[in-house]
């Protein structure tokens, strides 16, 4: 549900940089997307489709590349991607760590004409 | 031709929490910010956590809520100041939202605000409010598994309190598979095991709020 607020922020992200680069329009939004947080793909397309009709990004392909988790074992500094409910250590069997990455949720850069 | 942008797409919410945190902090306030699944006993602890502190501490309530204010009715039984956020339909409460409630509450009499979320594990861990503290109550009827499922807020939060205890002896329930699976995730998180009908564990919760609210007094101090 929360992709609707979320879409509008990367639209106003997208087309502040585009007019500042004196775009045209733009033709392709790349965003970064940990798996550990709550945004699903398809809810922002949906409202990207929505919402950017008679923007400069209208039309834009959205490519969303997602980060899965990546976890640093506490017990033995082994580094690891916890796998669906599995977050034990595969070197030591702790379970979970400091968390490296997986929580990104950026717009990293557009492509523009 | 290539625009890098590298912009954290929730910057705006931040900084508006931002401002409300910097605000807080200006009067001595400390912030608690309550997120769970509906039912899972978010008012029940709030009330409870007023009975305990409210002779030691000026308290106030934010409640979040898609519709209706039974929740902030019940908690003004208690005479602690209250304010009602209607979101209408939106499924969490963020920094905006909280900004505006800000002209509605006596800030320079208040020690301790109480900010219950919209119930629900998913959206409101992304948006910060400008608190100090992110909690979220699990309670026991819910199953011993919801971090596997909604791992962002576990991995957020400084405390989780397990709500419902006197429900144990009813339903299967692994309480040290799950404390276990919890530190895993998070190991400085606080975790209190309480009941919200009998009073079980609530002190130990209360005294280690208290505690955290003196610790960051102490640091704004120096």
């Amino acid at each position: 549900m929360h992709e609707l607020s979320i879409t509008q922020n990367i639209l106003a992200i997208v087309i502040e940089h585009a007019k500042r680069a004196g775009a045209r329009r733009v033709t392709t939004i790349n965003l970064v997307v940990g798996d550990l947080t709550g945004f699903v793909d398809d809810s922002i397309q949906f409202y990207f489709d929505i919402l950017s009709p008679d923007t400069l990004a209208a039309g834009a392909q959205l490519i969303i590349q997602r980060i899965p988790p990546q976890v640093r074992c506490r017990a033995c500094g082994r580094e690891f991607a916890p796998q669906n409910s599995n977050w034990a250590c595969p070197q030591c069997s702790a379970i979970g760590g400091d968390i490296l990455q997986g929580r990104e949720f950026l717009v990293e850069s557009i492509e523009v004409e | 031709m290539r625009v890098p942008i590298v912009q954290g797409i929730l910057d705006a919410n931040d900084q508006i929490a931002l401002q409300n945190r910097q605000l807080f902090d200006e009067h001595g306030i400390w912030v608690i910010n309550i997120m769970a699944s509906p039912g899972s006993g978010k008012t029940s602890l709030i009330l409870r956590t007023i009975d305990a502190l409210q002779d030691y501490l000026r308290i106030c309530v934010i409640e979040g809520d898609i519709a209706s204010s039974i929740d902030a009715d019940l908690v003004a039984t208690k005479s602690v100041p209250v304010v009602q956020i209607n979101t209408g339909g939106q499924c969490h409460l963020d920094a905006l939202m909280i900004h505006r409630a800000l002209t509605q509450l006596p800030l320079t009499d208040l020690d301790l605000v109480m900010i219950e979320n919209v119930g629900n594990l998913i959206c409101p861990v992304d948006f910060k409010l400008g608190e100090d503290m992110n909690v979220v109550v699990a309670s026991v009827p819910e199953g011993d598994d919801k971090p596997y499922k909604y791992p962002g807020i576990f991995i957020t939060v400084d405390a989780v309190v397990i709500n419902k205890v006197d429900l144990l002896p009813y339903l299967r329930f692994n309480m040290v598979a799950l404390r276990k699976l919890i530190m895993g995730m998070n190991p400085d998180v606080k975790i209190c095991e309480v009941s919200c009908e009998t009073g079980e564990g609530i002190q130990n919760w209360t005294e280690w709020v208290a505690k955290r609210r003196e610790a960051k007094l102490a640091v704004v101090r120096h």
